[in-house]
């Protein structure tokens, strides 16, 4: 088994019309058994900006521990937040200063730009980044993932057919895979609120 | 002159309050609506320099320039030090620069030099105009020796006018296009040094 599908995971971030999705499954295994069913993989950097991280848990702990710490100085330095876009070159720059010894987590990173314009994007374990302008998936359950947002993702959704669509991506794909599931966990940010949702899906 | 006792030592003030070190030349500066305008005197060591190849006025970026009164070596060493920050910073986030940060970064370099031992202070007090998201901005580094005149809503032709009024006062000999440096950031977000040409222009415009 690959070190990145050792402890299992799956995250989905969607663009709707001046909002964005993103979503993870709730399951923390350690191989075949499972450990928690109530983990947390999508982490709030600030009000408009959100970080999922998918992979080596203990991987994805610390390099969150790193960005929030990294953001926070530059919240005092540069007295204000920062862009989706500019997080997401730094997240890269991390990434690959580890290059050859790597963090075991691909990121998923989605928030809301210049002028509410919704940004997500993703990256492999090293730093190379992919922007896409519907939707990224990331985790053990991905090419699941990739099937269902496609045949389900409609440009310009409002913020309750986002989640709905979200959502059963998120489901149908943990379904095929025995190491993501055991619910859902769904943020949809909008300029003026964040809605957090838990998602009851096949318990296993 | 009294001061003179007090120029052997880096970091003594003389009874006046300035470090000997500095010997400085005029600056000036306008700030208008819409962009900032820094202006400074050439002084050639001597006639045989050729003054097109003495550069006061720097970039750090595009939008971001610099001007020093004091030791141009001293200033040289600043600006390098500013820009490999500049590019650092780029590198990490691949967004432009406020024009706060390299102030910030240059100004704790040049207070690092008054407290290690064995360096000397900066002999220079800068300028920084820059434009960014928060607009047009000016920044200095060192209050007492500069002239400061300037009204929020000039147009930026005025603010021109006014620096070069105010480096008229303190200058000695002719003032031309050729022995005087001005710096501009308009609404375009592009520093600028004008041409001696376009200088010439503002001054005829002003006598």
């Amino acid at each position: 088994m690959s070190i990145f599908e050792y402890n299992g995971s799956a995250l989905v971030a969607m663009v709707g019309k001046n909002c964005f999705a993103i979503a993870s499954d709730r399951r923390l295994g350690v191989q075949l058994q499972t450990i928690a069913t109530d983990f947390q993989r999508i982490s709030k950097i600030h009000d408009r900006l959100f970080l999922g991280l998918s992979g080596l848990a203990t991987d994805a702990q610390t390099l969150y521990q790193r960005l929030v710490f990294r953001h926070k100085l530059y919240q005092l330095r540069e007295e204000r937040d920062m862009k989706p876009e500019t997080f997401a070159n730094l997240v890269s720059a991390i990434l690959y200063e580890k290059r050859f010894g790597p963090y075991f987590c691909q990121p998923v990173i989605a928030g809301l730009g210049d002028e509410d314009k919704p940004f997500i994007c993703t990256m492999d374990s090293i730093g190379a980044k992919e922007l896409a302008k519907d939707f990224v998936v990331a985790g053990t359950a991905s090419e699941s993932l990739y099937g269902a947002c496609e045949s389900m993702f409609k440009q310009d959704m409002e913020p309750e057919d986002l989640f709905e669509t979200v959502s059963q991506a998120l489901l149908s794909s943990v379904d095929r895979d025995c190491l993501s599931g055991w619910g859902g966990h769904v943020y949809v940010v909008t300029p003026t609120e964040v809605k957090e949702r838990i998602l009851k899906g096949r318990m296993d | 002159m009294g001061d003179s006792q007090y120029s052997f030592s880096l970091t003594t003030f003389s009874p006046s309050g300035k470090l000997v070190q500095i010997e400085h030349a005029l600056t000036a500066v306008g700030s208008a609506a819409n962009g900032v305008v820094i202006a400074t005197e050439k002084k050639l060591p001597s006639i045989l320099v050729d003054e097109t190849s003495v550069q006061k006025i720097q970039y750090l970026t595009p939008n971001i320039g610099v001007v020093y009164s004091g030791m141009g070596p001293d200033f040289r060493v600043l600006v390098r030090k500013s820009r490999k920050q500049v590019e650092q910073y780029h590198r990490l986030y691949k967004e432009p620069i406020p024009v706060t940060q390299p102030v910030r970064e240059t100004a704790a370099v040049m207070q690092e030099f008054t407290q290690s031992g064995g360096v000397r202070p900066f002999g220079v007090s800068l300028l920084v105009a820059g434009y960014d998201d928060n607009g047009p901005q000016l920044y200095q580094n060192a209050k007492t020796f500069l002239e400061k005149r300037y009204t929020d809503d000039m147009e930026l032709d005025d603010a021109v006018h006014t620096a070069i009024l105010t480096l008229k006062e303190g200058f000695e000999g002719q003032i031309s296009g050729k022995n005087i440096e001005i710096g501009i950031i308009g609404t375009d977000k592009n520093f600028r040094v004008l041409t001696p040409a376009e200088i010439d222009d503002y001054l005829a415009e002003v006598e």
